[in-house]
């Protein structure tokens, strides 16, 4: 799961790491009673699961209660890179002296964690310059690598002691939540020396969510998702009129790759799973039908061990049940695709040998 | 480096064992009968509680692998558990001395597969996977759940992150005349057993190497590092690349546990380009691969 800033800062605060005082709210009467709480002035934050919310105005200072009145709504309302606002963060300005930048993350290629550093913060990790990598093997960070990295970055010595504390709490955060990404960027140097996370973005393990009761509450899944989780399956919503069903992640990437080069627009992404079944489409489809914005389903599917029949069975079904009522446009790759579509022939489904046609036919259905 | 193409061969007088970790789950039994029907050579099984039983009257199961093994000599063994036993299963497997483990579970934890590959680097031993169809040599062994019918025996090898696209490529493939010598499921998961780098190394220097399919998708940087070694070792065989993913949106995990992009970290444009730099065309649909593969290898 991707968490928000502000599930984030409940983490990092849960590991003692010093965050702002900040509050947060998903409506504005709550919000109000936050501004007094907090005081004035302070920083309306957008909670979007996405980076690049500064640029896009998520973040606004706010000085007064005339000004609150007009930002929140504003900031709450709005929908960036495609992501509404999911709650907003009000969060004390922060005087300091310095930002930074330090991350955990899995080196996929190295199978390894990494602690990324700079002394450069507050900008994209893409942005970040003199970055200071070490690899922690499994993610456990001593005191004399944690000092290493912040001699290397060039901390002033009354500061070193600060960042070793963090560098480790938040090693101990990666570990035990089994994180595959632990970001405080910026994260900030006070006068003083001491420091602060000021942001806060931590990915986890999927995978793992079964040993992570005390996560669970920071998922955020649409009925949709619940739905296609309990069948198996996986399911991407996007923003389109067609939906996209295959078997194997892969394949329904390609698939989403390939209509949108030919100009089509993909409601969704979902992913049956490697081994399709009569079972497995009837309920992809009856999740489709509950999807707003649907004007025809392509459907990719490379049987292999599956007969297409037993699939274009579930179509007749669907359509039977009166589950679907749209055109399905399908490639089906597998034993007896000629006796597939005779069953077929009748019916709102049309078969393509190739995917090509079945996604040339979808986006003329979709434009007509 | 333990040698895949020994392991999977054998002496060639006969089959090699192999062990079906998990045989008498639903998945594995079926596709334990597959990889009977298509010839792979399965001794025994391991199920926890099912010791001393037998599986369709004939293969023995056992209740660990030690046992498994010092009743078969068998090196190579595919399993079939669920992700929350993965770890187990596999600390079972690799410390009875199993040289090739091939892991099919997928949402294994990221923690989970580290710690396997931990224990395989000190027991010198290949795990593929975890979230992997398997491994094959067309025509003499298939230990995993893949379909047979779009494999052919040939000269091209197959390196893939994702099954069915697997499936789908080999087959346009096989059609186009292009037969392959091994397929290798890398596994769509952030940790990889067998990395793509680690599959190019065992089979590099494969003396009937004609060339190699790399089907690659979005998340992390094996395709890069994969390209930069090729440039590296100045390798010169024909190689062609696909990469899916190219209009997933960002920072959203598109099936595959792996498949996520962050920032530019993972991203289509960057694992394209990387294989651009290394002169390494890569196929815009699955049905192109052969044809960039005919022109490549006409250019050499």
């Amino acid at each position: 799961m991707r968490l928000l800033e502000y599930q984030a800062k409940e983490l990092f605060k849960e590991y003692d790491i010093r965050i702002p005082d900040s509050i947060a709210s998903k409506d504005i009467e709550s919000g109000r009673n936050d501004a007094e709480k907090i005081g004035y002035p302070f920083v309306i934050k957008a909670q979007v699961p996405v980076g690049g919310r500064g640029k896009a105005g998520g973040i606004q200072k706010c000085h007064n209660e005339d000004e609150f009145e007009l930002k929140y709504p504003q900031v709450l309302n709005m929908t960036i890179k495609g992501e509404k606002t999911r709650a907003i963060l009000l969060e004390k300005m922060s005087e300091y002296e310095k930002e930074i930048y330090l991350s955990l993350f899995l080196n996929r290629s190295k199978r390894c964690y990494t602690i990324i550093s700079s002394a450069e913060g507050g900008v994209e990790i893409e942005s970040v310059k003199n970055q200071t990598i070490r690899e922690v093997g499994l993610g456990e960070v001593t005191k004399k690598v944690a000092e290493e990295v912040a001699n290397e970055i060039g901390l002033k010595e009354n500061s070193i002691p600060h960042f070793v504390d963090i560098l480790q709490k938040l090693s101990k955060l990666t570990v035990e939540k089994e994180a595959e990404l632990t970001e405080i960027n910026p994260l900030v140097i006070l006068e003083d020396g001491s420091m602060m996370a000021l942001d806060g973005k931590i990915m986890t393990d999927d995978n793992s969510n079964f040993r992570h009761k005390e996560l669970i509450k920071y998922q955020e899944k649409t009925e949709l998702e619940k739905r296609a989780e309990e069948s198996g399956f996986s399911l991407v919503e996007l923003d389109g009129n067609i939906a996209v069903i295959g078997n194997g992640a892969g394949l329904v990437m390609s698939t989403l790759d390939m209509l949108t080069d030919s100009g089509g627009k993909a409601a969704c992404f979902l992913d049956v799973g490697g081994t399709a079944t009569t079972e497995s489409v009837y309920e992809a489809l009856t999740l489709i039908s509950k999807m707003k914005n649907v004007k025809a389903v392509l459907v990719n599917l490379y049987g292999g061990i599956v007969k297409t029949t037993i699939v274009a069975s579930a179509f007749l079904k669907a359509y039977d049940d009166k589950i679907i009522v749209l055109p399905v446009f399908a490639r089906l790759m597998g034993a007896e695709s000629e006796k597939s579509k005779e069953m077929l022939k009748d019916s709102e489904t049309h078969l393509s040998p190739s995917i090509e046609e079945a996604i040339n036919k979808v986006v003329m259905e979709v434009n007509k | 480096m333990t040698d895949i193409f020994e392991l999977l061969k054998g002496n060639g007088s006969e089959k090699q064992p192999v062990i079906v970790q998990g045989i008498t789950g639903k998945f594995g039994t079926r596709h334990t009968k597959l990889m009977i029907e298509y010839g792979t050579n399965i001794v025994a099984g391991v199920t926890p509680g099912k010791g001393g039983q037998k599986f369709e009257n004939s293969v023995p199961i056992y209740e660990t692998v030690k046992e498994a093994v010092e009743a078969t000599g068998a090196k190579i063994s595919i399993m079939f558990v669920p992700a929350k036993f993965f770890l187990g299963a596999a600390k079972d497997a690799l410390e009875a001395g199993i040289k090739l483990l091939v892991a099919i579970p997928e949402h294994v934890p990221v923690q989970d597969a580290m710690k396997t590959v931990e224990l395989a680097k000190q027991k010198d031993a290949i795990v593929i996977g975890p979230n992997t169809p398997g491994v094959m040599i067309p025509g003499l062994i298939k230990i995993g759940i893949m379909p047979a019918s779009p494999f052919k025996f040939g000269n091209i090898v197959v390196l893939s992150k994702s099954g069915t696209l697997l499936y789908e490529i080999s087959n346009n493939l096989s059609t186009s005349g292009f037969g392959q010598c091994i397929t290798i499921g890398i596994g769509g998961d952030p940790i990889n057993g067998t990395r793509l780098v680690d599959a190019f190394d065992m089979v590099k220097d494969y003396p009937d190497l004609d060339g190699i399919v790399v089907v690659g998708e979005i998340g992390g940087d094996a395709e890069e590092v994969f390209s930069q070694k090729i440039i590296d070792e100045n390798f010169k065989k024909p190689i062609v690349a696909y990469v899916a993913g190219r209009k997933a949106p960002k920072e959203k995990r598109m099936g595959h546990a792996g498949a996520i992009v962050m920032g530019n970290y993972g991203s289509a444009e960057s694992k394209i380009a990387m294989f651009s730099k290394a002169n390494i065309p890569v196929a815009k649909k699955p049905i192109e691969v052969p044809i960039l593969l005919a022109g490549k290898m006409e250019k050499k």
